[in-house]
């Protein structure tokens, strides 16, 4: 599993290439790297005084002069800069490094001696600012400085780079070290920024060389050229097509993958609400809130561990689940008990309660959002290949709501409270002339539901904002997904939910998420006018 | 004694000597305090943006009093919640406006619906409200002063500067209500004008609250991969921004291959987020936290110093109620009086300095003028400003890009008084110059 790949800017001045490429061939053993010589403090100064400029070009050639100067800080001067911590102090003239810039005061040292030099502020010491493109070069020159020792990833790295930036400059440069280059993996990618440039010379037969590759600049060439007219054009056009449509078929992969994440969470948000509305028959108002208390829940977590996401998230499922499922044992005690058989006072009541659980939250922990850190493992992507890209969080999700779903539907199937469970929701007279305690099993039951809803809100936390209005936006889905999957089975909250989410994301790009939504909306009051027991109808006789 | 029970003490006396109190009244009328009315949402969706206006503007008013208060007098807050009602935001203006506690001055609002529910009861009621947010223009009233940016302080220099950096290929992302739908019907037609096709122009709306940004994000990649070089321009708005940066890391979008330009993204809005992989994607301002200057420097520390919190952040809607309040504090001084009418006319052309080192004036379209930022995001939550316009730009309240306002302006100030001036048939559409 790799992590996304850079895929590089395509715009970058051409004296950067060079480095590169001189690099390149420096880590191939040809020379051995030279000793470094130490600069003077007056050197480094002024290395350092080049900096300070407004002129983003004048910052780079400077950065550029450090790169190639004898200087011992050079590599620690310009990833400083690069992190926005390389600043000079205001109406004076010493140059800063900032160890660490969170909060106000920061910790400083010299730049030049490294020394301790006390702490500054904003107020004292005026960083060095950089842009997009600068940011672009500095990360190249950094690279390039530290492709010296030429390990086969940082090689890698630097061939990706040339891939659409190879030019009549650099061209010889880059096929002498193709041909020393002992790696295969390598090799390609420098056959393919070689073909690449062939291409834009009018050379067909490199064409061949480019035949299914997915890179976005390959594509991106490509298309230049078959915009022209001419047999190469036609031949581009050619290639081009066969690389279409290989994308298509990993587009429509990705769009399943959009589309069942985008199911799994509403089959986490609505399975809770089909166990106490399936069972119960409350119609609970509050669920949202409940699935706000799993997410501040985890962030809570989080915050008695500071520097341990995971592990937080991993105490969180748990922790979620117990916390959201004793609010909910305490709003059936104390509130739903009592509305027994008058669903719209219980719609009312549990309305109400969940604009008080929503002001609670507020009160006691401010109305902004707050921040739930996702673990390493949860950023970033799992890159199949350049068309096909799974977002890691929410692949995690997926897997999540598909754990979730089985431990329920074993619960259900395999466990005495789920036995109690589905009698009542079948025939709750008779359950209860059988010794069931009818009340109990309501209690347990919403309980449940609510630590579902809990778990829920563990999951939104790595996707989502953790913040009161959570709950709120997930409501009226979770209803939408229970009622079209049918009311009080699990199979069906799986499949409604999954396949709403599907149709939603093949719908999205076509009419936007709007217009997407309500078709989703006017689909089931469809769907439900026609089968009003939805996808799955209760087995059984239901009184 | 408490001022209520000395007001009408005096009110009963002079009741019962009849029209021979009147000097006395207008005696008490003057150690009266000066009421301000904070009319920002303290609950509901808005409260995350909104709650920190009132504090700041209750900081204001403690400041100014803490220098002798104003006219002799003292600022009084009257704070209300809207709890992000729009209707209410309505109500309570009228409340302030009419009630015990006439206000008189009202600063307030965050959305454009909520402004435009309050528009008509402040204007019936002659009040004054101050409007702190960046918004879509189009609007001209002779009662709100609009101390945010117009489009063509914030979305029109965007744009111009990410064309200098090359930019052929648009994609216009917006959350569904007016102002991303006006703000970008204004990008569209400006765009057109500079010769980009509409092939290359790609218009997208999301709801409110919107978090499911995979495939929209994926469409913004491929739109960006066609062999030109792409840019986002994003007027999502609130906390969907959250799970869109999410998303763009993720997915790995860099700013270095397709940058986004946000206009509600700011300070407060990036608390929430992990801004190391968004490090580079741009926001356009008039003010950020991180400006060199030392009136910048001195309000953040009032502002930590106030709230007692050590990571309190500023952004460019507080630096607005910053110049908004003291443009006020300068008319009313100007004029001698709090009356609405001697305050609306002393007020244009007040000039007081802003947080970035300049100088903001009020102009007679009711709007300021403003330096235009760019910054790009760091990696401590902070943007680094990139670009600045040479020296500032005055709000307009009708966009010159739109056929149907490029020849309206508005000019408040006497003999024209019109909020909506043809400058062609010089005809007045909206304000007693009208009549």
């Amino acid at each position: 599993m790799t992590m996304n790949s850079p895929t590089g800017g395509r715009r970058r001045s051409r004296p950067l290439l060079e480095c590169l490429l001189l690099c390149l061939m420096l880590a191939w053993g040809a020379i051995s790297a030279p000793a470094m010589a130490a600069v003077d403090g007056g050197q480094a100064r002024a290395l350092l005084q080049a900096l300070d400029t407004r002129d983003f070009q004048a910052k780079g050639e400077a950065a550029q002069a450090i790169a190639d100067s004898q200087a011992d800080q050079k590599t620690r001067w310009l990833q400083a800069l690069l992190d926005g911590r390389l600043g000079r102090e205001r109406r004076g003239n010493t140059f800063y490094i900032v160890t660490d810039d969170s909060g106000r005061e920061w910790p400083i040292v010299d730049a030049i001696t490294f020394e301790d030099a006390g702490t500054g502020s904003r107020r004292t010491v005026d960083i060095f600012k950089i842009n997009n493109d600068l940011r672009t070069q500095l990360q190249g020159i950094i690279a390039s400085l530290s492709l010296a020792d030429g390990d086969e990833s940082a090689r890698l790295a630097a061939a990706d780079r040339l891939i659409g930036d190879v030019n009549a400059d650099n061209v010889e440069s880059v096929r002498a070290s193709r041909e020393q280059e002992q790696s295969a993996t390598v090799r390609d990618r420098l056959d393919v920024a070689l073909a690449l440039y062939g291409v834009q010379q009018g050379d067909a037969t490199a064409l061949e060389t480019l035949k299914g590759n997915l890179d976005t600049r390959v594509r991106n060439t490509l298309t230049t050229v078959a915009a022209a007219d001419g047999e190469l054009a036609s031949q581009a056009r050619q290639v081009l097509d066969g690389i279409e449509s290989k994308r298509a078929w990993y587009d429509r992969a990705q769009t399943l993958f959009f589309g069942l994440s985008a199911g799994s969470i509403l089959v986490l948000a609505a399975i809770g609400l089909a166990i106490t509305f399936g069972v119960m028959g409350v119609i609970n108002m509050a669920h949202g809130e409940l699935i706000m208390i799993g997410a501040y829940t985890t962030w809570l977590i989080q915050q008695a561990l500071p520097g341990q996401p995971g592990l937080a998230l991993a105490l969180a499922i748990p922790g979620g689940f117990l916390v959201a499922g004793a609010f909910g044992v305490l709003i059936e005690r104390t509130v739903i008990r009592f509305l027994k058989g008058r669903p719209l006072e219980t719609l009312l009541a549990t309305f109400g309660l969940s604009l008080v659980l929503q002001q609670l939250v507020r009160t006691v922990f401010s109305p902004l959002n707050r921040r739930v850190t996702s673990p390493d493992w949860l950023q970033g992507a799992w890159q199949i290949n350049e068309a096909l890209s799974l977002t890691l969080n929410r692949f995690g999700v997926l897997i999540f709501c598909l754990i979730v779903f089985a431990a329920l539907w074993a619960l259900m199937r395999f466990t005495r409270l789920g036995l109690e469970v589905r009698a009542v929701t079948q025939n709750r007279a008779m359950a209860r002339a059988m010794g069931v305690r009818a009340t109990r099993v309501d209690m347990l039951t919403f309980g449940l539901g609510a630590g579902v809803a809990g778990l829920a809100g563990v999951a939104l936390s790595q996707l989502t904002n953790v913040g009161p209005n959570l709950g709120q936006s997930y409501i009226v889905d979770s209803f939408l997904v229970v009622v079209f999957g049918g009311v009080g089975n699990l199979w069906g909250t799986l499949v409604a939910g999954m396949s709403l989410g599907v149709i939603n994301q093949v719908l999205q790009p076509w009419v936007g998420a709007v217009l997407a939504k309500i078709i989703v909306l006017i689909g089931v009051i469809l769907f439900i006018q026609k089968r009003p027991q939805g996808i799955f109808a209760p087995k059984g006789r239901v009184s | 004694m408490t001022t209520t029970s000395l007001r009408k003490l005096i009110i009963g006396s002079s009741i019962a000597l009849g029209i021979g109190a009147f000097g006395q009244v207008a005696q008490a009328q003057d150690d009266d305090p000066i009421r301000v009315g904070i009319l920002h949402s303290l609950s509901g969706t808005m409260a995350i943006s909104e709650s920190t206006l009132k504090d700041e503007m209750l900081m204001l008013i403690d400041k100014q009093n803490k220098e002798g208060g104003l006219l002799g007098r003292k600022l009084e807050p009257v704070v209300m919640d809207p709890a992000s009602d729009w209707s209410l935001y309505a109500e309570q203006a009228r409340d302030m406006l009419t009630g015990d506690d006439h206000v008189d001055v009202i600063f307030g609002n965050w959305t454009s619906a909520s402004r435009k529910a309050v528009l008509p009861v402040v204007e019936e009621l002659n009040g004054l409200l101050f409007y702190p947010v960046q918004y879509e223009g189009e609007e001209s009233s002779e009662n709100i002063f609009y101390t945010g940016a117009a489009p063509n302080q914030q979305a029109i220099p965007a744009v111009d500067y990410l064309m200098s950096q090359g930019v052929e290929r648009w994609a216009l992302l917006g959350t569904d209500y007016v102002y991303p739908r006006t703000t970008n019907k204004i990008l569209e037609a400006y765009l057109k004008e500079h010769g980009v096709a509409d092939e290359d122009i790609m218009v997208n709306y999301t709801p409110f609250g919107f978090s499911d940004w995979q495939s929209i994000v994926s469409q913004v990649k491929d739109f960006g991969s066609q062999g030109k070089k792409t840019a986002v321009v994003s007027t999502i708005n609130g906390d969907a921004n959250v799970p869109f940066y999410t998303e763009l890391a993720n997915q790995g979008v860099k700013a270095a291959d397709i940058p986004v330009v946000a206009f509600s993204v700011g300070e407060q809005e990036l608390t929430g987020i992990d801004t190391a992989p968004l490090v580079g994607h741009l926001a356009a301002w008039n003010y950020f936290m991180s400006v060199d200057s030392d009136a910048n420097y001195d309000f953040i520390d009032d502002w930590v110093a106030y709230t007692g919190n050590q990571d309190a952040v500023t952004n460019d809607p507080m630096e607005a109620h910053y110049i908004g309040f003291n443009m006020w504090v300068q008319a009313v001084k100007k004029a001698g009086t709090t009356d609405v009418d001697a305050v609306k006319d002393a007020i244009i052309g007040v000039t007081v300095p802003n947080l970035s080192g300049g100088a903001s004036t009020m102009m007679p379209n009711h709007h300021i003028t403003k330096p235009v930022m760019i910054g790009e995001i760091q990696d401590d939550g902070q943007f680094s400003v990139v670009w600045q316009t040479p020296g500032t730009v005055a709000g307009d309240a009708w966009s010159d890009y739109l056929p149907e306002s490029k020849n309206l302006i508005s000019d408040w100030r006497a003999p024209l008084r019109c909020g909506k001036l043809d400058v062609e048939s010089m005809t007045c559409e909206d304000g007693p110059g009208a009549d």
